[in-house]
């Protein structure tokens, strides 16, 4: 059998590229580069967006990135079922490609945060999250200047309601998000947005004093190749 | 105006030029005109002079400097050493490190977050320049008392500017210092240190050789900004055709600039670049001048071909104009097409400005008319050079003779542990590094608060092959220790470095500085910076880590008052098997804690004196070399060992801070005893010392090698419990340390 093949798609100013290629290979995936201009998603079984400031993120964060000839081979297959998992600017880029609801701004607190975070797994019905258990407490690193996730009352109420609240801030929410949301997916649940990094927290020696993040990986291996 | 072209500077020999309002002294102006046989025209005196400013010249400093290389120890690391844009070191396993600290202190100043966002942004173009990609920074920064009015400007934006430019980059930011002292305040200090890795054989210098080859401009455009203050839109001369003021601050784009690595790193693999230099401080006539004066002598460049971002520019302007992330690259005509192909890729606007030339002349025309020809070593390398009168301090006898000896000595020493520890010095700096990405890249295996920074190197290339090798880095400075003892104080800021180097297990191995003094035209001024200098320079001979390179900062003074002299010194060491980096503090319960080296009462410059008295006076503590490399090389070893389960230097606030940290490093705490008088043992400052936790059956092991290496070992008690018990004197729980630490910057900074 081949290994399952995720895609980590590179834009420019994206930071985070090759920290989830690593972790993807940490798992026995085959992490396979796409480029943001080019018009191919390389047959790839699913898709990382990672963290960094795409295109500096001098307009919104995502806002440019979104218009990517890679995103328009890639909304189409995300809407068909494709798996995506955005963290950080990559959730950003989900939401301003509406793959997912609301928006991401700037942290209540006005700056930048970095820290060791305590998050409970909400829901482990998605794609990314087959390997944790609901309820599940883990530790994960946050890093970003707009992370404060908003939606409108009716957005909000639909997310709580259907369980598409993937991950939640808990002992703490480092930037004001809404109902402390630190994650979510769409209705099918093949795409994910995260404002932590999983691929921050993969080894004992390096990163967050965590490996919880593989378990995001692992549950999209454990998809692809059970599929 | 019409163009000041050399035809013309023939035909008016007596024009007056605005030499002065540019800084030159008329004995320099003179120079330039017996150099060049003829007036300089309005380019030539913008070259020589921003050429032979003090910041790029080193024209007082170089007298003193020149002792790094003399007395420099025998080092079979060194593969570059100062002189280019950063020193090189060899690391093992075929990879190599190049490591700098540079001064962007006045335009931090000026405009706190531009002025420090920037300073990040030239050392890592410095670092790109010897063919690295850099994989970390640190930043060493100084502000005026927490308290006062304008260190709540300049911090949060100083913060801010690192923390934006750093973390857009993709650079983990994994140390550095925060010092507050109210001698910096109207000068506080931004000290930005890179650190690159590159395959040893792929190192690559600023040099144009090969006639013929192209001279290509990369990056961003070239605009008015970062023209600097004393600049040529002072002068009556060029008003008319200028603009009336310009912003002196440059202004950061770090996306370009993340470009740029990249770009810059596929350059190298396709091997298409014959020579590099990054654009820094004096623009295209540094780039150009030391480019040429390195490579066949000679280059040809057409200033109308530089990319203007602003097309109203006049010469002498594009000449001197800061803007930020450019670079300079010389490539063979046969590979100009293949390098504009990888700019292309990566959105790096490219432009061939010029020629590489055996004329031995640089040359440079403008709208057709020849405006620069001069010899580009006489700018880049023949500035003048300044033997400073120098002489000791009036008052510094007296300084040194207000010891701290009949200073009240504390009846609580409890009370007064928790009054250092939520002091803004000792205060826990989450607050600040906090702000910044220390994680990005994935080779981060300590960062703040650790002693030092470390990374892996396995990994930080993609594709090279794999090394169980890691790199530690540390920068530390104390400018009160300086201030009474500016030999000794540089000795001890080295002594520091060392010392959070060797406690993870990593090996000293090599030295950058940052030498941030007052004005150099103040005789005691330079008698401080000639001491420092003496004092490291023999410090890293008896260490045997040499220096690779550096910066100084002079002028850092208000008025006629100084900021305390400040040697910042980095240190960059390897440790062999990066899994056997020793992390920071009490990791674990039951472990056995030991204090390595010897304590006397040591008060001079101390925090005790300074937090609890207000008090600077005395001597600082002794610099034992002899001492502090022992204890390095048992601290390697012991690591080596797989010994030490934790480690902690002492420095400012002594045994008793040492412990603090310790505790609240993982939230453990420890019950121990101490054998001699408490706030001596507690709070004395003596160097040369580490705090070391092991298990208990190693304890032996570890007393048997101090005892090899002539380290004096004591057994001070255990790890355990949820207090830091000191036996007889204290006990407070470690969540009370933890609210006292942690609670200082917010309630300061909000």
């Amino acid at each position: 059998m081949t290994a399952a093949r995720v895609g980590v798609v590179t834009f420019p100013g994206t930071l985070d590229d090759q920290d989830a290629a690593r972790a993807v290979g940490l798992v026995g995936a085959q992490a396979v580069p796409l480029w943001h201009a080019d018009h191919d998603l390389k047959g790839v079984d699913a898709v990382f967006l990672p963290g960094g400031f795409s295109y500096g993120d001098y307009l919104r964060c995502g806002a440019i990135s979104r218009f990517a000839p890679l995103m328009e081979e890639l909304i189409p297959a995300a809407r068909a079922g494709l798996p995506v998992l955005g963290t950080c600017n990559g959730f950003q880029i989900l939401c301003e490609a509406h793959l997912l609801p609301g928006a991401l701004t700037r942290n209540a607190s006005l700056h930048y945060v970095c820290r060791d975070q305590r998050v409970r797994i909400e829901s482990a019905d998605t794609a990314w999250t087959g390997a944790f258990e609901a309820g599940q407490e883990i530790v994960l690193p946050v890093k970003h200047g707009e992370g404060r996730y908003v939606a409108s009352a009716e957005t909000l109420a639909e997310l709580e309601s259907a369980g598409r609240v993937v991950v939640r801030y808990v002992g703490g929410n480092p930037n004001g998000s809404m109902n402390d949301i630190a994650g979510i997916r769409n209705e099918a649940g093949n795409v994910v947005g995260l404002m932590p990094h999983p691929e921050h927290a993969v080894e004992d020696l390096v990163g967050a004093p965590s490996t919880d993040g593989l378990g995001f990986f692992t549950s999209i291996l454990k998809k692809l190749v059970n599929a | 105006m019409s163009t000041d072209s050399v035809s013309r500077a023939e035909g008016t020999p007596d024009e007056p030029m605005p030499y002065a309002e540019l800084g030159m002294k008329r004995e320099e102006y003179d120079r330039v005109r017996e150099i060049l046989g003829r007036r300089p025209t309005g380019s030539e005196l913008a070259i020589y002079s921003v050429m032979w400013s003090e910041h790029c010249s080193y024209k007082s400093s170089k007298v003193h400097l020149k002792q790094f290389a003399t007395k420099a120890p025998k080092s079979e690391a060194l593969l570059v050493g100062m002189g280019e844009n950063a020193g090189v070191v060899d690391i093992g396993d075929g990879w190599a490190a190049t490591f700098k600290i540079e001064s962007h202190n006045h335009p931090s100043y000026v405009e706190p977050h531009q002025g420090a966002a920037t300073g990040v942004g030239g050392i890592v173009r410095d670092i790109m320049s010897m063919g690295a990609r850099p994989i970390a920074v640190m930043d060493a920064l100084r502000f005026g008392g927490a308290d006062q009015d304008d260190t709540r400007r300049v911090l949060p934006g100083v913060v801010e500017g690192i923390s934006h430019y750093g973390n857009c980059l993709g650079l983990p930011n994994i140390g550095g210092e925060v010092v507050f002292d109210p001698c910096y305040i109207g000068n506080p200090l931004v000290n930005a240190l890179c650190v690159g890795l590159l395959r040893k054989d792929q190192i690559k210098l600023a040099v144009a050789p090969g006639p013929g080859n192209k001279v290509v401009l990369f990056g961003a455009s070239t605009g008015p900004d970062g023209i600097g203050g004393a600049s040529v839109l002072a002068s009556a001369t060029f008003e008319d055709e200028s603009h009336a003021k310009r912003p002196a601050v440059q202004v950061g784009d770090p996306f370009m600039e993340k470009l740029l690595i990249e770009c810059c790193l596929e350059l190298y693999a396709a091997d298409v670049v014959v020579g590099i230099q990054d654009l820094g401080a004096a623009g295209v006539s540094c780039a150009t001048t030391e480019l040429a004066a390195k490579g066949t002598g000679g280059m040809h460049v057409d200033l109308n071909l530089v990319p203007l971002r602003d097309p109203s520019l006049v010469p002498e302007e594009i000449l001197m104009s800061e803007s930020q992330e450019r670079m300079m690259a010389v490539v063979r005509p046969a590979d100009i097409d293949a390098f504009m192909a990888i700019c292309e890729r990566w959105d790096v606007p490219a432009t061939v400005i010029g020629e590489v030339t055996d004329t031995g002349r640089l040359v440079m025309t403008w709208n057709g008319e020849t405006i620069v020809d001069i010899p580009p070593g006489t700018a880049a390398d023949e500035g003048p050079v300044y033997e400073r009168p120098l002489h000791e301090p009036a008052g510094q006898v007296a300084l040194n003779s207000d010891t701290p000896d009949g200073l009240a000595r504390p009846a609580d020493l409890r009370a007064t542990l928790l009054q250092l520890l939520g002091s803004p010095n000792l205060a826990s700096k989450e607050w600040v590094t906090g702000q910044y990405d220390r994680y990005v890249r994935s080779n981060t295996v300590l960062a703040q608060p650790a002693d030092a920074g470390m990374l892996r190197i396995s990994e930080a290339i993609a594709g090279a092959e794999p090394t169980t090798r890691g790199i530690a880095l540390s920068t530390d400075g104390n400018g009160r220790y300086a201030k009474l003892d500016p030999y000794a104080g540089a000795q001890l800021a080295l002594a520091e470095a060392y010392r959070n180097v060797a406690v993870t297990g990593a090996k000293p191995l090599a030295v950058t500085n940052c030498l941030n003094f007052g004005s150099p035209e103040d005789p005691e001024v330079m008698w401080q910076f000639a001491e420092a200098v003496r004092g490291l320079a023999d410090a890293c001979r008896t260490l045997g880590v040499p220096v690779t390179g550096g910066n100084v900062s002079f002028y850092n003074q208000t008025g006629s008052t100084p900021i305390h002299p400040t040697p910042v010194v980095g240190v960059l060491g390897v440790i062999d098997d990066v899994a056997k980096r020793v992390p920071t503090g009490f990791t674990g319960e039951g472990l056995r804690v030991a204090l390595l080296g010897e304590t006397s009462a040591e008060f001079g410059g101390s925090e005790w004196a300074h937090v609890v008295h207000g008090h600077l006076g005395g001597l600082p503590p002794q610099a034992n070399l002899v001492a502090e490399q022992a204890l390095g090389a048992v601290l390697v070893e012991a690591a080596r060992r797989g010994l030490l389960e934790g480690s902690h230097d002492l420095s400012d606030g002594g045994l008793a801070i040492a412990l603090a940290e310790s505790c609240l490093a993982r939230g453990v705490g420890a019950t121990v005893a101490l054998s001699g008088e408490p706030f001596t043992d507690l709070f004395s400052e003596s160097a040369s010392r580490a705090l070391v936790v092991v298990r208990p059956e190693s304890f032996d092991e570890l007393a048997a090698l101090c005892f090899e290496h002539e380290v004096p070992c004591y057994g001070l008690g255990v790890t355990g419990g949820t207090s830091l018990v000191v036996e007889d004197v204290l006990e407070v729980p470690v969540e009370e340390l933890r609210a006292t630490h942690t609670g200082t910057l917010p309630a300061l900074f909000g």
